[in-house]
């Protein structure tokens, strides 16, 4: 069973086409997005495509499939209406199918339920990354500040921590918002004296 | 209890009803909470609301329609008890094809542009460079209306030009990048095109159809059963929205609710200039009044029309080479539902037509129309050929137009 993957994530991409070769199915074409997305998918000839629900590609995709003959028959993924719960979590998780009508249920559902674990994976990964990111984009905000606090006070490192953290107790802030005022009235007035 | 209602909308003018029921306060006052979902395509909106990640949806008909025919897909039911508008949609050409046909600086005549266009249409074809326009979906009114123009002028819009889809948000950049030498959008994108210099407008979708069923609100038939005294007060709600919308006094304010990033996005002045029928044609030139370019309230204009879903019906299967079929035409009709509409708004005033289907493009001049509640009136609502449709005979309307 070939299997297209479009997705404007390539990371998500990778993402689900690993999966999708760890469970055996290693049928998988990766279009580009950034490509010519019709002729990529008539020269595939996929039975399903995995599409991120939110591809702005979406509504001359479907035109293709209603006009052309690459897929046999296209339909939406969601095969079995009764399967709401399954189509829901498809939905949350931001991705969406085509398959081609005849493929039976059995073999569908695993690839479908797939790709909703990956893109919920990525999803949880891609905060995770967002988080470290910001935590680590704070930490050099406090560090900076403390410089400043310790040139400024001519005080130690640790008393320069103490300063901001007693400050951010009093006000009920989080350090990193105090450390950021300071570096923010550092670079407005810092070279006032 | 207050009812929520989460509302699926793509960024266009037309998405206005449910943005300003929200914001004002009107649906507040129904005791209904709105929380709007926006996407960047048709296909997004329509997943949204088929698997219950949204519980209504402001679409384009013809794919409610599709969707509950299941075209492409496994039918859903669907019901439109709420028309969020007619028309507010407009052709517009590259600078290139504008010079090529000849537009001048206001809009023209539907004929006679049609008349250039074919000339042009003809020797690019000749030159193996087919013509090539944008839609926003292939089951819209754009699709529909530009086919019906272009065919009505002789222009055959699968053989002698090319006809290809771009979701509104994309039209214009598919212009600019001469992806497309004409699209068929709603607004502000016709607007947006023409301020970066790269588009001329040729018509309004109100020349081709003077009242055009556009934009609707649509749900899942089960949610409506479930729900129904939580849709009705949503009617209202948007119904009171419409009323205040069309106001003069409103459109400043409505423009700038428009314009912010979570909604349309986009410049307030191209927003301003849809609200308020005034049209800038061509690039850098002074906006020109077409009354009735968007058409929200009026002339009980949200009531759902069975007649109008089944002119939909009728291009749909005249475009996709379908049959006609007795059982369908009655399923297409049928996602509209007049009754939800009357039973919404009983006893509060608004006019409520008597019937729930009519000639379309039978009217010359406005003319009281039966009603069961408040005085109705219809205006013009011809299209551009002078052709009405009778939904009670849609083969032999189709057979007058081949």
């Amino acid at each position: 069973m070939r299997i297209a993957i479009i997705d404007t994530s390539a990371g998500r991409a990778a993402v689900i086409s690993d999966g999708l070769r760890e469970a055996g199915l290693d049928d998988l074409v990766l279009i580009d997005p950034a490509g010519a997305l019709v002729a990529q998918i008539e020269a595939a000839k996929p039975e399903v495509i995995l599409i991120n629900l939110e591809n702005p590609s979406r509504d001359l995709l479907e035109d293709f499939f209603a006009m052309s003959r690459a897929l046999a028959r296209p339909i939406a993924m969601f095969v079995d209406q009764s399967d709401a719960e399954a189509t829901g979590a498809a939905i949350d998780a931001g991705v969406s199918a085509y398959v081609v009508d005849g493929l039976s249920k059995q073999r569908i559902k695993p690839v479908i339920d797939l790709a909703i674990r990956r893109f919920q994976a990525f999803s949880t990964l891609q905060r995770e990354l967002d988080e470290a990111k910001n935590a680590l984009a704070e930490r050099t905000t406090i560090d900076r500040a403390k410089a400043i606090l310790m040139k400024r006070r001519q005080i130690d490192e640790p008393a320069a921590y103490a300063l901001l953290r007693g400050q951010a107790m009093r006000t009920n802030r989080r350090i990193g918002e105090i450390a950021e005022a300071i570096v923010t009235s550092e670079a407005l007035l810092g070279d006032m004296e | 209890m207050t009812e929520s209602f989460r509302i699926g909308f793509l960024p266009l003018v037309d998405a206005a009803l449910p943005i300003l029921a929200h914001e004002l306060g009107l649906a507040a006052r129904e005791d209904v909470a709105i929380e709007l979902v926006r996407d960047m395509t048709w296909a997004t909106v329509r997943d949204r609301l088929l698997y219950g990640h949204t519980d209504a949806a402001h679409i384009i008909a013809p794919l409610a329609i599709a969707t509950a025919l299941g075209r492409d897909r496994p039918p859903v039911a669907m019901a439109v008890p709420f028309v969020l508008g007619l028309n507010g949609n407009a052709v517009t050409f590259s600078i290139a094809l504008a010079r090529a046909v000849g537009l001048g600086e206001t809009l023209g005549d539907p004929a006679a542009i049609g008349a250039a266009l074919r000339e042009v249409a003809a020797a690019r074809k000749t030159a193996g460079k087919r013509l090539r326009f944008g839609v926003v979906h292939r089951y819209s009114s754009h699709n529909y209306m530009l086919r019906y123009w272009l065919a009505g002028v002789g222009i055959h819009p699968d053989a002698d030009v090319e006809i290809v889809v771009t979701s509104p948000p994309f039209a214009a950049d598919a212009l600019a990048a001469g992806e497309v030498d004409g699209i068929c959008v709603g607004e502000p994108w016709n607007s947006i095109a023409v301020d970066r210099g790269v588009g001329q407008i040729a018509l309004a979708t109100a020349q081709i159809w003077r009242r055009g069923v556009e934009k609707v609100l649509a749900l899942r038939e089960t949610l409506v059963h479930e729900r129904r005294d939580a849709v009705e007060a949503l009617i209202r709600a948007l119904h009171a929205a419409a009323a205040h919308f069309v106001t003069p006094e409103a459109a400043e304010e409505s423009a700038d609710i428009l314009a912010r990033p979570e909604y349309l996005d986009a410049p307030r002045d191209a927003v301003l200039r849809a609200i308020t029928d005034r049209i800038r044609v061509v690039p850098g030139g002074e906006p020109i009044h077409y009354p009735d370019f968007m058409f929200q309230y009026r002339e009980a204009a949200n009531f759902p029309w069975r007649s109008q879903a089944a002119w939909l019906y009728s291009q749909m299967i005249r475009w996709d080479n379908n049959v006609f079929s007795e059982a369908d035409a009655a399923t297409a009709s049928s996602v509209f539902r007049p009754d939800i509409y009357r039973a919404a708004l009983a006893g509060t005033g608004a006019p409520l037509p008597g019937a729930s289907s009519k000639l379309e493009g039978g009217l010359d001049q406005p003319i009281g129309a039966g009603s069961v509640q408040g005085r109705l009136v219809l205006g013009n609502d011809r299209f551009f050929d002078g052709r009405a449709f009778d939904p009670d005979d849609i083969p032999a309307y189709l057979a007058g137009l081949e």
